[in-house]
């Protein structure tokens, strides 16, 4: 097998038995962006020096005979919204187009104190706002099953990079399905952890009562490993929890015999690709064989959750927004009269049209006169989004139902159109509104594009999903395959 | 008729005061005033992507502390929210502040205006974050080639005391912001320094008709920072609105600046232009509750309030006056307690206090705390008088040595010789030498006109240098002058 194919728990065993230096597995890595990236564009930085200078410290560690962790060497790349020390972070924006940050977010932190190896930031939709990364200040990101196709959004570059092989884990962010919808349109796995898991420190935000880091990746147990070492208590975010971290990887390798599957038929509804469906309708069949219990069940208030998601995300996000003003740092337009207007033409001019779209209605929601009927209701609605998935709970351990309604749609098919794009989260904005953890698993292909399914869990309770993934995982092949970019090479 | 007898006033202020603790309110920056600019800041309060604010337990602390000196109730839960708005001084572009739900609500404050007592209600009181210094090149931001902004000051903490308008006249204003003030020094909750900005008034003000019930309509006049501009903005503010009444015509609600140097209020906008600043819930903070232990912890640290200390200052026999001079600076009457401790009698101290010691710290341009001489050498001082170890008058003279040298007076008086000559034994041949040299006086004294002592006494202490006891040498001339 490729090198460039394998798992985290594979590269760690070819390093600590120095079959291969961190530093090879890196130029390994960096070859393959090289090669194929031009195509998929999924990186707006390749960070070359600090890989390859990181690499050689592990292989000092490795030669000294020192223990290295499950993630040291192992080299991966981050959603351009994670703020990195001294490296540009751009959130994909003209806005922060040469903005280096004088700090690292803390999930980023983390990693780099986990010994991994930086290979460059990813392409996104402008602050994190769209489903099919088209949104991006700089180009589009194309999806690597099929390059006429979108690779979601808004963490399409996270997604496309770990489907082309061209990183073995990515992070991303999810305010309203930004790392499952990709990870279901490029057929890897990704997780929106619990609200408050990992901290979102240094996490440029976009609507910060919604947004979490998760990790992407190709397997189930890749992305378990990597949420240990991101998850935790942060005190220099007041929403991170205090919990105590578990080991996922137990959650792996178990049955699932008895565990009990809500299936809530709201996200069944018209919308969803035929094609999904029976996809869908196979997974929970396989399950079923497996020994899982699998029962229809409602989440009455589905409906109301993309008009409040698009309410106090976008609320929250023209607040967030507001410090892009051209006075500390960022793009400064030129020839401005006076303050006011150093404001509107710096905003104007470094904004894309969606950025502008969502801050122009999150103003509105907020303003005098609306705040009671917008905000406020779509706050209420919220609270009852929350019932919903508590009293599914008291029935069900997990959820499912289909990541996103329809597979990788074409380059350009909806983005004249923002409704239908908003429509591609339909199954993932509920998620986010009640806070709890989510993951993406490839569940099967429709006319060669893939497929995800969504699980869904009780707060803290990623280990669950893990379970019923990994089961499920190795009952089928669905994440064995690989698009015809990778088998073949670039065109 | 003045305008007070045709209208009366209603009046309400927003007090902003800054907390008085070491590190801002969201980050670890220091609050210190006058660093150089731009480096009391971090990725936090500068507003860098992705940075979140932390509250600072400290600032809900001084927060309780001062609803509790203010008589309010504490929110078991209370949260922040956002105020949206663009300014250049406000890296976030918002201010994180309280807004349908602060830490404190429902307090008053008792003043005293010519015996009367009167509460005024505190509405409210709510943390939030200070912003930025704007330093332009011209006079205003609009009238400016360039601006530059001095983050040092964005992100201390503020606490806004909003009142009821229960104040009717100027003296009551002006008492009710000098207690105010006085309780926050008290409590340590600011230091309430008007030269650096860290408290500042929001005055609203209105009239009506004598035995109207309805309040008229108000301006707000912002950013006020000494007790005299709130007087004179107040007057300016009653004249102006009485003149409009007057002439039947309406004042219109507005916010206004009070222009310092030409005496006037200015308009910055009406009503219709008034912000909306879309304030909704803090997303990067969680609501602040606030258990009754947390509140009774706090309690515990409450020292004496001005009130009450004026009140015991009275039981030592103090006059109203006496006491409310001493109280009306906590390092004042922190000097007065402290000389207490080691001198009783508390009417002679405030005598002092007020008196010499004022007018020497004074005429050296130092505050309380810097003062050379301190409360137990005064009360030292003080002591050795009563004793009749020096005169009252000899007192003085020490006292000033004292604030020269910073000495202690038994050292001052030893070493200047200035000791009171009570030995009868010394003051007999002085006095003797006294009458031999006065026949005259003798003479008038022995006819009757008792008086005539005085001069004699006056004699012997002009022969001692001062030093004399004079009750003794009274004493000793009678003696004397009845014996022949």
């Amino acid at each position: 097998m490729e090198i460039t194919s394998q798992s985290i728990g594979e590269l760690h065993e070819l390093l600590v038995t120095k079959r291969i230096s961190a530093v090879e597995l890196a130029q390994t890595m960096l070859q393959r962006i090289k090669h194929i990236d031009p195509e998929v564009q999924a990186f707006l930085q390749v960070t070359e020096d600090v890989a390859l200078g990181r690499a050689a410290q592990v292989d000092e560690k490795i030669a000294r005979g020192e223990e290295i962790g499950a993630l040291e060497g192992i080299p991966m790349a981050l959603k351009d919204n994670l703020c990195t020390e001294g490296i540009r972070t751009t959130c994909s924006s003209k806005m922060l187009e040469n903005f280096v940050p004088p700090y690292s977010a803390t999930a980023v932190e983390k990693l780099k104190s986990a010994g991994a190896i930086l290979l460059g930031k990813l392409n996104m939709d402008e602050f994190a706002m769209g489903s099919s990364t088209e949104n991006s200040g700089f180009f589009a990101t194309h999806n690597p099953w099929d390059l006429e196709r979108v690779p979601g959004g808004s963490s399409g570059g996270s997604a496309a990079a770990v489907a082309a092989e061209e990183a073995v884990y990515t992070l991303g962010s999810d305010t309203g399905g930004s790392i499952r919808q990709p990870s279901s349109f490029c057929g890897v796995v990704g997780l929106k952890p619990t609200y408050g898991a990992v901290s979102r420190y240094g996490l440029i935000a976009y609507a910060s009562s919604l947004d979490q880091i998760g990790p992407i990746t190709k397997t189930v147990e890749d992305n378990a490993r990597v949420l240990r070492e991101i998850v935790g208590h942060d005190h220099r975010d007041s929403t991170s929890v205090p919990f105590e971290i578990p080991n996922y990887a137990e959650f792996l390798n178990k049955d699932i015999k008895g565990l009990r599957i809500g299936v809530p038929k709201e996200y069944f509804a018209k919308g969803l690709d035929e094609g999904v469906k029976t996809v869908l309708h196979e997974a929970l069949a396989t399950l079923e064989g497996l020994g899982a219990i699998v029962e229809e069940c409602s989440l009455p208030h589905t409906e109301y959750a993309m008009p409040a998601y698009y309410l106090i995300a976008t609320a929250e996000a023209s607040s967030n927004l507001a410090r892009y003003d051209g006075v500390r740092y960022g793009y400064r337009a030129e020839n401005t009269e006076d303050v006011l207007s150093l404001f509107k033409k710096t905003r104007s001019e470094a904004f894309g049209s969606e950025v502008k779209a969502r801050i122009m209605l999150g103003t509105y929601a907020l303003s005098a006169g609306y705040y009671d009927a917008y905000y406020l209701k779509a706050q209420k609605v919220r609270t009852l989004i929350q019932n919903d998935f508590n009293q599914a709970f008291d029935r069900f351990d997990v959820l499912l139902s289909p990541t996103a309604p329809t597979t990788a749609f074409k380059i350009g098919e909806k983005s004249g159109d923002p409704l239908t794009m908003y429509l591609s989260d339909v199954c993932t904005v509920p998620i986010n509104l009640a806070g709890i953890p989510s993951l993406s698993l490839p569940a099967g292909f429709v006319d060669g594009m893939p497929v995800g399914m969504q699980l869904m869990g009780r707060p803290f309770a990623e280990g669950t999903l893990y379970r019923v993934a990994h089961a499920f995982e190795q009952n089928t092949d669905f994440h064995t395959r690989k698009p015809s970019l990778i088998k073949g090479g670039a065109r | 008729m003045s305008i007070l007898d045709r209208y009366e006033m209603v009046c309400g202020v927003e007090t902003h005061v800054e907390l008085a603790t070491k590190t801002k309110i969201f980050c670890n920056c220091s609050t210190e005033f006058g660093g150089e600019q731009n480096t009391h800041v971090c990725p936090v309060c500068m507003a860098l992507p992705g940075a979140l604010p932390v509250l600072n337990r400290d600032v809900v602390n001084l927060a309780i502390k001062a609803g509790l000196a203010l008589n309010c109730e504490i929110a078991e839960f209370s949260k922040f929210d956002r105020k949206n708005y663009f300014y250049p001084d406000s890296p976030k572009n918002y201010q994180i502040s309280q807004f349908d739900l602060p830490i404190c609500k429902s307090g008053w404050v008792e003043i005293e205006i010519e015996g009367e007592k009167k509460k005024i209600g505190i509405t409210r009181a709510h943390m939030e974050d200070d912003a930025g210094k704007l330093v332009h090149s011209g006079e205003t931001i609009s009238t400016s080639n360039e601006s530059s902004v001095d983050y040092n000051r964005t992100g201390v903490p503020l606490l806004e005391i909003v009142s009821e308008p229960d104040m009717r006249s100027i003296p009551e204003v002006l008492a009710f912001l000098e207690e105010l003030v006085k309780i926050m020094q008290y409590t340590e909750v600011s230091d309430c320094r008007m030269e650096q900005g860290s408290v500042r008034f929001d005055i609203n003000v209105s009239l009506r008709p004598r035995g109207q019930k309805e309040f008229g309509t108000r301006t707000e006049s912002k950013n006020l920072n000494s007790f005299s501009s709130v007087r004179r903005c107040l007057e300016y503010e009653i004249s102006r609105q009485a003149e409009l009444l007057d002439d039947g015509e309406e004042v219109i609600q507005e916010t206004l600046t009070w222009d310092e140097g030409r005496g006037i209020t200015l308009s910055l906008r009406s009503k219709e232009e008034a912000h909306d600043y879309r304030y909704f819930p803090e997303p990067d903070l969680p609501p602040l509750i606030i258990d009754r232990e947390w509140v009774e912890n706090v309690r515990k640290t409450l020292p004496e309030l001005p009130a009450a200390r004026r009140e015991r200052l009275k039981s030592l026999d103090l006059s109203d006056y006496d006491a409310g001079v001493i109280t009306s600076d906590k390092a004042l009457s922190d000097f007065f307690d402290e000389a207490l401790k080691g001198y009783t009698d508390a009417k002679n101290l405030a005598n002092w206090i007020m008196g010499e010691y004022t007018r020497l710290l004074n005429a050296q341009g130092l505050s309380v705390e810097e003062s050379p001489v301190k409360p137990l050498q005064l009360a030292a001082l003080l002591g050795l008088i009563d004793k009749g170890a020096i005169s009252g008058k000899i007192g003085k003279a020490v006292i000033e040595e004292m604030f020269a040298s910073g000495k202690d007076p038994d050292v001052i008086i030893q070493e200047k010789g200035l000791a009171q000559i009570s030995d009868e034994g010394a003051l007999l041949k002085i006095v003797d030498d006294v009458i031999a040299k006065n026949p005259q006086s003798v003479e008038d004294y022995k006819a009757g006109k008792k008086q005539a002592i005085g001069f004699l006494v006056g004699q012997t202490m002009k022969a001692t240098k001062g030093q004399a006891n004079p009750g003794v040498v009274n004493n000793l001339l009678r003696e004397r002058l009845d014996q022949q």
